[in-house]
Parts: C-alpha cells; structure tokens; sequence
C-alpha cells in the first residue's frame, strides 16, 4: 500500500508538472515564482507564504521548548505583562507571553475562562452537539434514508443541561492549568488601572494589591446586551446566561434578534421541542451573513422548523410572566415606532448582541474614554485617549474593543499584541478571521459578504467574480444524506485575491478554515487550487469551489478551447487510466 | 427536474463531483471543460394563449413547488426581448432560478409583481410579439390581474398573524399598549399552529384555542382540519376493525369495497374520509403491539333482570357494560394501565371508558370518563349527550381521545363472539358479544337454560399477562353476575 502510493504520487509530479507549464502558456498573468519552481506547487504556495509572511512582519512560530517557570520581570515592575480578564482573549495574550518568557499575570474577577468558556461558545456547542443528535433522530424521513429504524427519541433536560455544564467546567480547567503549567499568575479580583502601568486588583470594596507592570492589556469582555424596556428575570425572560443552564425548554419561546447567538439558540430549542418566534429588527432575518447565504440557511433553518420571525419590529415592552400571565412583548415599527403587534409567549430569549464589560477599570486615570462602552484602539490595539493620542503601554483586546467581538479574534488580538510589544510591529487581519454559527448545518464566512465586497470593488476599481459551489454535488455530503448546502467564494478575477468565503452545510464551521488561511497567508486561487483534498471528504467543496474560479481569463485567450487537446492527449495516457483505475479502487 | 428548466443553480456539477475530485489536480483543462459541458441557459415554458400574446406562466421549478414568490423581475414593461434571455427571478421552496423566455418579443405587462406569490402554472407577464398589441395586452393583463386565482398578498407576508386573520391585525394596534385587552380577544396561535393552518388552508380566526392563555396550538389546528393529531398526542380514534364492516356496508353501499389487486371493471374509488383515514393510520399503528386474548363466559340472567329495572330510567345496556367494566378496572389498575414508550407502565389516573360507535361510515370512541366515580344514571346521562355530540361531529377532542379502556359491542347484531383490535395507546379492549340462552351444567351436574355472553378481551402483553386478564375478567364475571353494585 504505502510503496503503491509512492509511485502514485511520482506519476502526480509528473503530470502535474506538464499540466502547470501548459497552465503557464494560458496564463498571462503568472507570477515569477510558478515559473521558476516547475516542480509541485506546494512550494509556489510556500514561497508565497514566507515573502508575505516577511513583508508583513509576521510572528515566526517558537518552536523551542519554553521553560514552565515565569521569567523574571525587569526590576522597575513587579510584572513584563499584566492583563485583566481571564477570557479566550487574555488566556492566548498570557500564553504567548510566557512564551516569550515573560513574567505574566492575569487577573480575573468572575471566573477564568470567561464568556466563551463559561457563558458562551463552548457550553451552547454541548447543546447543540445535543440538539443536532434529537434533530437527526427524530427525523424519521432521514434515518428511513439511511435504513436505521429509531423509536420515538425522547431527552432528559437535566441531562442535556449537565452536558453544558460539565463541558464548561472541563474546559475551564484545562485553561487554568495551562495558565499555572507556565507560570502564569492568576490574581483574584477586580482589576482597575490606577495609572500609568499601575494596576490594582482585589474584591470590590476592599484596599486590593497595588502592582505595576511595563505592559497592561485590557481584556474584560463583554456582558449579553438587553435593549431598555426589557426586564428580564432570569426565568422566563433570559439572556445566553441564563438560557445556556437550560433550566426549563419552554413550549413557545420568542427570540429576539436573529444574529448567530439567536440562531443557535432556534437550533437548541426547537430541536428540543419548542416552538420559536424570532423578533427581529432589520428588515430580513440573519443580517450580517452574506445575502444568498442568509437565503438559503433561511430556507433550511427557519421555514421547515416550528418558526415564525416578525421582522423590522423592536421589541419596546417585555414583561416576565407573573400573575398567572405569559410573557408579554410590545413590538413596534423599527422605523414609525408606531405599536404593531403583541405577543405572548412562554419565554423570551434576548440575544440582541453583546455590549462591552469595561465598567470599573479606571480608565479615567489614563483619560480614555470609551465610545458606547467599548476602549478605543488603533490597528495595533493601542489604547486612545481622550486626545487622540496613543496610551504608552495600555492595550485593549477582545469584545471591550468592539473591533470583532468573536473569541478567536481577541485571542488573535492579544498575541499581535504581544508581538507588538516584543518590537515586532504587528497587524492582525480582521478579514482572515473566520466566524461561524454552529447551526445544523452550519454557516461560516470569512472575509467580505458580496454586498461589502462590490461596494469596495466599486471604490477601488476592481472587478469581483463570485463562484459557487453545492453540497448535493459532494460524495461525503451524500453518503451522511447532507447534500443540502453551498460554499460560495467572492475573488478578483483578475488576480485571483480571495475577498470572502462563504458555506452552508455540513460542518461549514470546520471547512472555512481552508479559506481562512488562505487569506491569512495570501495565498491566491491560481495557487490554492493546485492543493491535493483527500477523496471523498468534505472538504473537496472548497477544491470545488477553488477549481471552478476563472482567474486571468481574458476574452482573447479562452482556455476551454485551447485545454482540450491536452485534455485528450491527457485521458489517452495509459499512466492516467492506471491512475484513475488505482483511485477509483480506494475511494470505494 | 422534470421542468423543461434548468436552473442556474442546479448547475453543481450534479454528476462530475467525483471524477473531478481527484482528476483535476491531473488536468486543469477538464475543469474548464466540465463547467462549459453544463448548458448555462435554461428554457423556459410560454404557451400561446391567443395569435400573438403569449402569456408567461410561474413555472414548477421542482418537483414539490406549489408556488414561486418573484424575487424581481430583470426586465421591465417594454422591454424588448430576445429568445434564451434571462427574465425574471423566481424564488421556489428550493432556490432562486433564473427564467428565461422562449420567445422573442416584448414584455407587456407584468402580472405579478416583484416580491408576490402566484402558484404554478398562473400567469404572472405577457408577452406581446409587436408593439401594437402592448394595449392590447396591458388591458387583458388588467383584467385577469383583478380576477386572477389568489391576489397577491400584502407586501410584507413576514409580518403578523396568518392570511385571514386580516380584520384581527387591525384592532392589534390600539390593543398593543393595553397589555391584554378584555375587548375582542386577540388571536394568539403558536408558529406551527400558524404553519399548518396555512398548509391546510384552516381560517385561524375560527379555531378555538385550547393551550396555555387559550392560544391556538397545532393540535387545535389539526383538529379543525379534522385530521388526527400528531402522534406526540396520542391518538384514540380507534375501535375494532371487526365494527368498521357493519357501518360501511350499511352507509356506503354505492361504495363497491372491493380492495383487490387489479380492479374489477366498473369499479368506483372512493378516497378514504379523514375519519376513515385515520381509522386506517390507527389500524396499521396497531400492528406494532404485541397482543393476545383472553375470552371468557358471562352469565347475564341477573344483569338482563336488572337492565329491565332501570330501562325506564334511561339506563343503557352500554352504561351498565361500561360500568361493570370500570368497577373491575378500579381492581385491576394494570388492565387500565398503557405501555407508552416499551420500556415502561403507564397507570392512568383515572378510568375512562371508550366505546366504539359506529358513525355515518365512519368509527368514533366517546369516553365515558371516571366511569367507575360516575353512578350508573349519570354515565347514562352522560352517553346519551355523547352520542348526540359524535353524531352531530362536535366532539371535543378530550371527549374521544382520551380513553383508558376500551367497550365495543356487537352483541346487538347476534354476534356470539368476536375479536377486537387493540387500539394505540391503551392497554385493553373489551370485546362484547350477543347474550343468549345456553344450555348449561351446574358443578353438581344439574342442567339449566341460561343466559350467556361471551366477551373476549384484546390485551397488550408487555405490561398486561395472561392472569391479569383472567383475573380481571373474573372480577369482570362477578360483577356482572351479580349487578347489584353496578346500582350503588
């Protein structure tokens, strides 16, 4: 097997050397770099990478082991780094540091691991690990399907609920001992920067620790955002907090806004037996998401489940249920403010956003500012003040700076910063950041939507294609009984920059990450799409996708035409069916 | 597809996935060629409806499309048109589609406009070959606009509560500031409850809502669509298939029943009734219980002497039944008991007593709740308005739906003995035959004539065994046999 393999893989080069020259000849365009590697294009990619990687400044990888002990804190500080909040965000900032060897402490008022781990990404994954399990199983039409013959599935909510929490709670330990495996200090307490690189720590209340640190992130994060006019009493009117304990699954439950955080919950509960009514603001479900994208998942998630959505509405009044009453919620116009329509439901569910957490962090002593709550920051998370003028040695990551309020962004955030500080000036891509919703299926995206980018094509004055691509078309797609879905990429013809990916389908969540990278290390699609997918996987949606972009392609010279003699010369070779014949045999 | 349209979107490389996953890291050039081999035009369907106006029809974009929304239209009134252009953009349940003309001509008039619904095949733009006849056009657009099947509906279908509870929108505005106005009660129906009752085409300003704060719930949708509500609920609807002859062949004699393979020639179909089709579901449900029966022999004499006593009073041989069945259950809870999920006994609460009535070719079970509290002139009482409400077809759901147990009879047809199907979701069902005169031997071997009947009881054995059966239809016997305490 594995000495098979190797001559396959001889016989690739082979071919693939031929198939690249003749690509040259077509393509006017080329860069140097394909034309002087004519072996595999792996290393055009490579190349790639590094030039941009050195153009940018890029953070190189520490490959060295890093001793577990902290190192030792010039002697004016008692800390190199000191960050407040534990979240996703200050966890990756503290990790890197002490890396770099730096002596890092993190302080935490609530418990480590933040929004994320706690109240956020990681116990709704165990709800919908649950709810995509209760959604397959009872749907009989897709387990006849598959000829699996399953009695009426049925749940335990405490259990589900246990799931999460335990979920939560492992993970929480895993980051702290991560912290304390190198060294990190965790500091109990409230932190609040009492001046220049002066920061104190302690229970709210009491005369706390006064530290001083050459470098302060800020990293508090966000809290779940409740419009005015909404009470809510943590029963019957929630937020993510209180609805990821799962404490009741109510029969009808409206959701107020229709963004990921309200999706997912739609996910959960209807697949728990809920009925869902989403209230939603704008004019269409699902803004933020790329208009086709928010269509189609329109269609799977929200049309065929027991969901209505009122749009274009504020919910102006909720009131709890009590006296015997159900929850209440006043809609009115977004636009006129005229009142619209009432509802009574069992539950309401605010996902609304997140508003930033930065009450109480002394901020007034270094005179910043903050803008709707967030901290002001430049490209380099550089803390502004009220002047305009950059705080020496303050630096905000995460949700409290507003700038991506997704937990990989700030973790991505605070190594930059790190980076940043370490001399190595830094810039973290906002358009590499993938973003997902773990719905069944899933959505994720990175980049620009179509709207964002032709807008920004119009400005610039270049030209976007888009290509698309399904998921009915998609062996592994097929096999689960998936095929429902597309992966839709937005480039520029002309020089084969990706602008933005979009998929909805089977584990999207995990597929973007191809794309993501590809931005991240710009690579371009004349070069991404030579990369070998493993067959059948999932991820041959994206080669797809990748393969069926026209780049370069000008009126003139039309590769259609010219590429069918060596399509043919291709096909005739006994080396190719030998191939074929070889695949053909392991893919079954 | 069976549409003579190729969709846009359908062009994903529907059969070249697999070869193209492995063979394009080979050739580059197959790529391009596979996306060329794909027709990028689609067809569209334009009937000619007179010489030269030719109408453009919402076309069936797959094969469960029942209607199109149009996203936009590409083209506007005037425009000139040429053979294989794109024209309009259709939303179906599945995708949006391009539609492109198969004519040349001009585009005279859009019937339906951007963001409407039209089902398929209805007109929604004309199509005029000159510009003389645009006129022409636009005015029969006018016309068949204003009489076409389904006016659009309002722009924004998202928004409030379903279709015809139009005239309950409008009084929702005042009522938004009171929190619950005792004036004219809002309509309050669930998104699902909202869903079917759009699918099944009920007005939910005339559905009485059950639920919490008296909302509409999906189960009271299906029941104003008469169908039989989802399994969740359980359903009960049922009697034994040996009654079902007996009304069929007297209602329906026009209705040759005859289910054999290859019709007899002149044979009519008749589709099954809702009653009848869930009659049917409940039959075939049934067959995924395992059950057994039990018969056994009841003397009557004492309970015929009886019944002659309290005639009069309005007291039905079905109420006796019903309550001599519910003083033995009130011994024998495991008989009264249902087995829910197969892992598990159910014991009921209370002791309701379904009995199977015969209806207008139909089958329905009214139950005679807490047959065992009620006394024997009130659950006779009680039947009676029954009976009138299930002829009348205004049961309440709970008043056929919710039966522990239950009676069916067909001892009035001279039926000796007969064997009943258990219905889904009880534990047992009593089968009743004819009482008559038997020759009997007494222990000391004396004979006698006696009356007798034979009843015969269908059981679930995973929760209900051979001797509680028995043991049930003992105490059954005794009771019977000496009906003094069906009276108390």
């Amino acid at each position: 097997m594995s000495s098979l393999s190797l001559w396959i893989s001889s016989s690739v080069a082979v071919t693939a050397r031929s198939e690249s020259d003749h690509r040259l000849r077509l393509l006017s365009s080329s860069s140097a770099t394909i034309a002087t590697s004519p072996a595999l294009h792996f290393c055009c990619l490579r190349t790639e990478a590094l030039k941009l990687g050195a153009k940018s400044n890029r953070w190189k990888v520490v490959a060295a082991a890093v001793a577990p002990q902290n190192g030792s804190a010039s002697d004016e500080f008692d800390y190199n780094l000191v960050i407040i909040g534990a979240g996703v965000g200050g966890h990756g900032a503290a990790l890197h540091a002490a890396e770099k060897g730096w002596k890092t402490a993190i302080i935490e008022g609530d418990v480590v691991g933040g929004t994320c781990v706690n109240r956020g990404c990681v116990p709704s994954k165990a709800l919908l690990a649950v709810s995509g399990r209760m959604r397959e199983l009872q749907d009989e039409h897709h387990m006849k399907a598959f000829g699996l013959q399953v009695a009426a599935a049925g749940y335990d909510r405490q259990g589900v609920a246990d799931h999460a929490n335990n979920l939560a709670s492992k993970i929480r330990s895993n980051l702290t001992n991560s912290l304390k495996g190198l060294g990190v200090d965790i500091l109990e307490g409230v932190g609040t920067i009492l001046g220049p690189q002066k920061v104190k720590y302690g229970k709210v209340g009491s005369s706390g620790n006064v530290i001083t640190a050459k470098d302060i992130i800020i990293a508090t994060g966000s809290v779940p955002f409740v419009p005015k006019g909404v009470e809510v009493d943590g029963k019957t009117v929630i937020t993510s907090d209180q609805a990821l304990k799962l404490e009741f699954v109510p029969d009808w439950i409206a959701i107020v806004g229709s963004g990921y955080i309200g999706l997912e919950f739609s996910d959960v509960y209807t697949a728990l037996g809920s009925e869902v009514t989403f209230v939603e603001a704008l004019d269409q479900l699902m803004p933020g998401f790329d208009p086709e994208i928010g269509k189609l998942a329109q269609r799977v998630l929200i049309n065929p489940r027991k969901i209505d959505y009122y749009t274009g509405v504020f919910a102006s009044k909720i009131t709890p249920a009590k006296d015997g009453k159900p929850v209440i919620i006043d809609l009115i116009d977004a636009k006129t403010k005229e009142p619209k329509d009432t509802l009574e439901v069992d539950a309401a569910l605010i996902a609304t956003g997140r508003a930033p957490f930065t009450k109480g962090l002394g901020l007034e002593n270094i005179r910043v500012e903050t803008q709707r709550g967030f901290v002001p920051v430049d490209e380099h998370m550089q803390v502004i003040d009220v002047d305009g003028k950059l705080v020496p040695h303050v630096y905000c990551i995460g949700d409290a700076n507003g700038k991506m309020m997704l937990a990989h962004a700030a973790s991505a955030q605070g190594i930059s910063v790190v980076e940043q500080i370490s001399g190595k000036g830094n810039v973290v891509n906002h358009l590499s950041i993938p973003a997902a919703c773990f719905t069944h299926p899933e959505i994720s995206m990175v980049g620009l939507t179509e709207p964002q980018a032709r807008e920004k094509a119009e400005k610039e004055g270049f030209e976007v294609s888009v290509a698309k691509t399904s998921f009915k078309a998609n062996t592994k797609a097929l096999a689960e009984n998936e095929g429902e879905g597309l992966a839709k990429l937005i480039y520029r013809p002309d020089n084969g920059e990706i602008l933005g990916v979009h998929i909805f389908g089977l584990h999207a969540a995990d597929l973007i990450h191809e794309a993501s990278n590809a931005i991240a290390l710009g690579t371009r699609i004349q070069d991404i799409k030579f990369a070998v997918h493993a067959h059948p996987t999932l991820s041959e949606v994206l080669d797809e996708l990748f393969k069926s972009a026209k780049v370069g392609r000008t009126g003139s010279l039309d590769p259609e035409i010219k590429s069918s003699p060596i399509l043919h010369w291709l096909k005739s070779t006994p080396l190719v069916q030998v191939w074929h014949l070889l695949l053909s045999k392991f893919s079954t | 597809m069976a549409s003579p349209l190729l969709s846009r979107v359908s062009i994903s490389n529907a059969t070249a996935g697999n070869t193209i996953s492995f063979s394009s890291s080979v050739s580059n050039g197959l790529l391009w060629r596979r996306s060329a081999a794909f027709p990028d035009k689609s067809r569209r369907k334009v009937s000619t409806v007179q010489a030269k106006i030719r109408e453009i029809f919402m076309p069936a974009l797959s094969s469960t499309m029942t209607e199109g929304k149009i996203v936009s239209w590409i083209k506007s009134e005037g425009d000139v048109l040429s053979k294989g252009e794109s024209v309009v953009v259709v939303e179906s349940d599945k995708a949006d589609m391009d539609v492109e003309t198969f004519y040349d001509g001009i585009l005279a008039a859009i019937v339906v406009g951007d963001g409407e619904v039209a089902p398929v095949g209805a007109p929604i733009g004309l199509l005029a070959e000159t510009e003389e006849e645009i006129a022409e056009a636009k005015a029969k657009a006018s016309k068949s606009g204003s009489s076409a099947p389904p006016p659009p509906p309002p722009p924004a279908p998202a928004a409030a509560s379903a279709s015809p509870a139009a005239p309950a929108v409008a009084p929702a505005k005042s009522a938004a500031s009171a929190p619950v106005p005792d004036g004219p009660k809002k309509i309050v129906a669930t998104p699902f409850a909202k869903k079917l009752a759009k699918q099944h085409k009920v007005d939910i300003g005339s559905v009485v809502g059950t639920g919490p704060f008296g909302r509409i719930t999906p189960a009271d949708v299906e029941a104003a669509a008469g169908i039989s509500p989802s399994k969740s609920t359980g359903v009960n609807e049922v009697s034994p298939v040996a009654a079902a002859p007996a009304p069929v062949a007297a209602a329906a004699p026009k209705a040759a029943a005859s289910p054999a393979p290859p019709p007899i020639p002149g044979s009519t179909v008749v589709p099954f009734t809702t009653m009848q089709a869930a009659v049917s579901k409940n039959m075939v449900e049934s067959l995924s219980v395992p059950t057994f029966r039990v018969g056994y022999p009841v003397l009557t004499d004492k309970l015929d002497a009886l019944y002659e006593k309290v005639k009069p009073k309005g007291v039905t041989m079905t109420a006796l039944l019903a309550k001599a069945a519910a003083m033995a259950l009130a011994q024998h809870p495991v008989v009264n008991a249902s087995c829910k999920d197969g892992k598990s006994f159910t014991y009921n609460s209370s002791i309701n007593i379904a009995v199977a009535v015969a209806i207008n070719g139909g089958l329905i079970t009214p139950v005679l709740q807490d047959a065992d509290k009620l006394d024997l002139y009130l659950l006779s009482q009680k039947w009676k308005e029954l009976v009138e409400k299930a002829r009348a077809k205004q049961l309440q759901a709970h008043e056929y739906n919710s039966g522990t147990f239950t009676l069916s009879n067909l001892g009035m047809f001279g039926v000796d003995r007969f064997d009943a199907i258990l219905p889904p979701g009880q534990g047992a069902i009593m089968a009743v035959g004819a009482s008559k005169p038997t020759v009997v031997t007494d222990k000391d071997g004396f004979f006698s004539v006696k009356s007798k009947m034979l009843v015969n009881v269908t059981a679930d054995h995973r929760i209900i065994y051979g001797a509680d059966l028995a043991a049930f239809l003992q105490t059954f016997a005794k009771i019977v046999e000496n009906p003094e305490s069906l009276t108390l």
